[in-house]
């Protein structure tokens, strides 16, 4: 459409699935999101890192309208994201979530956790969904803990369950909202392996995560927020080895040293 | 002379009346309860407004007012056919769930927020989320209050008597006129109170210890 040579980020192309355009939020008086445009690609797999307080999680948490935004749009495969209700939930349903705390469902096994939403959301049969849930708890290897409930787990696996909980929804994307930052370090990796494998297959992801070589070996793009705005985005390679920003060098310098 | 036996198919009148207004009004105060706590939490103003409302008015109106509303206000509005029995269940199903409405929603807040954020992400819709996820985790908090609510109940009936209703407390009423001692009396209708309060208690005993086996 245009001659002239723009960012990647600044056109949505055809095949972006989740665009964010212009999207402000405020709590009270603070401005968390400000201008954020941001797209990202089928298959594309981003990673979010900035400060603490910068609103990584509210971006993260935007895209599926746990928190609503005061201007702006943001559009999931095309269709903006509708008002509170039914049609709202079906497109929840498109949109995996996993939280830093796993949010497992505390009175439900591990098996009923991953059937739940494909019986009641895509009101699937009980002995398909069943099916699945046993096949998506072996891929993230936790297969034996079925019948358990999830306050008999490790973190580690309880956050593998609440991966395979997402997945089991047949999500166009996953969100993960820090998700290895509650997880003792010896369970860091068994879940970051399960991540590892989900970018392979292609599923497109949203990573807010401090665990830089994730972003280095699996994401397509880092995006480097601070105070609200998107500062800084480039290949994980460019990223680390030569920030553009100061904010991202002074960041990087940081946690890189410890 | 023995009280209770030479009355005996009157005082079993009083019981089941009763028993009758108290378990009647109790199912109906549950789930209207159930209902207005859902409202109070839910994301449709209007809705919540409503429950604000419901709450408000009839937990801070005296029964009594209650009864002489529903017994000589609501038969003019339009209710005439009513009998005095069932206007007397609605005044105290009404009343008795602003108390249970804010029991459940109490509970309700006890339930980690993250759980209803995890059902959302899921699809799920907002009733799904309050009906799957939220109360099953909310009811073992929420029995004890709901027990105590309804023994509150059973001794709130008795109001009703004196609203041509019959039940235990009338039988106190009609023996005092017929000269019975009346102590005795007293004696035998808090009795018969008692059994349905303890069998109440026991009920929700039963009810949490198997809740606490099922995790
Ligand atoms: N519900 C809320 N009400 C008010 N302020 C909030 C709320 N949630 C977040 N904030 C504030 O918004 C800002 C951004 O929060 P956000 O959680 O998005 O940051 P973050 O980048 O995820 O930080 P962290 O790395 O600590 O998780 C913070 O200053 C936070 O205190
Ligand atoms: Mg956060």
């Amino acid at each position: 459409m245009t001659e002239v040579p723009v960012p990647k980020d600044a056109v949505p192309a055809a095949d972006d699935l989740v665009v964010l355009k212009d999207v402000n939020k405020h709590f009270g008086a603070l401005h968390v999101l400000q201008d954020i445009n941001l797209s990202i690609g089928r298959g594309e797999v981003v990673v979010v890192i900035g400060p603490s307080g910068s609103g990584k999680s509210t971006l993260c948490r935007a895209v599926n309208r746990l928190e609503t935004i005061d201007s702006g749009l943001i559009t999931i495969d095309g269709k903006p994201l509708p008002q509170e209700g039914k049609e709202l939930a079906r497109l929840r349903a498109d949109v995996g979530m996993v939280f830093q705390s796993f949010n497992l469902f505390a009175h439900k096994t591990v098996l009923e956790n991953v059937t739940l939403g494909q019986v009641k959301v895509r009101k699937a049969g009980k002995k398909a969904a069943e099916e699945r849930a046993r096949s998506l708890l072996d891929r993230v290897g936790v297969g034996s803990q079925a019948d358990k409930y999830p306050a008999q787990l490790s973190g580690g696996q309880q956050q593998r369950v609440a991966i395979a909980r997402a997945l089991a929804m047949e999500p166009k994307v996953m969100l993960f909202d820090e998700p290895t930052s509650a997880l003792d370090p010896e369970m860091i990796n068994e879940v970051l392996e399960v991540m590892q494998q989900l970018a392979r297959d292609g599923m497109t992801m949203v990573v807010v995560t401090h665990e830089m070589g994730f972003a280095r070996s699996a994401a397509n793009r880092v995006v480097f927020m601070a105070d609200g705005r998107i500062v800084e985005q480039a290949t994980p390679d460019q990223f680390f080895s030569n920030p553009r920003s100061d904010r991202a060098k002074d960041f990087l310098s940081k946690i890189l040293h410890h | 002379m023995n009280v209770l036996l030479d009355n005996f198919a009157l005082f079993r009148e009083g019981f089941l009346g009763t028993v009758e207004l108290t378990a009647l009004s109790g199912a109906i105060a549950l789930v209207l309860g159930v209902i207005m706590a859902a409202f109070r939490v839910s994301p449709v103003p209007p809705l919540r407004a409503f429950g604000t409302v419901w709450v408000t008015l009839l937990r801070n109106t005296p029964l009594t007012l209650l009864f002489f509303i529903a017994a000589l206000v609501l038969p003019r509005l339009g209710l005439n056919t009513w009998s005095f029995f069932r206007l007397a269940v609605l005044a105290l199903s009404c009343y008795t769930s602003a108390f249970i409405c804010e029991a459940v929603r109490s509970g309700i807040n006890t339930v980690p927020l993250g759980q209803a954020e995890a059902a959302r992400s899921l699809g799920m819709t907002f009733t799904q989320t309050l009906r799957l996820i939220i109360l099953p985790q909310a009811t073992r908090t929420v029995l004890p209050p709901i027990g105590s609510l309804l023994i509150a109940l059973t001794k709130n009936s008795a109001i009703a008597g004196g609203f041509s209703v019959f039940e235990l407390f009338s039988v106190q009423k009609t023996l005092g006129e017929e000269g019975y001692n009346i102590f005795a009396i007293f004696i035998w209708v808090a009795v018969a109170y008692l059994i349905i309060t303890l069998f109440i208690s026991a009920v929700f005993r039963l009810l949490e210890t198997r809740l606490a086996v099922a995790r």
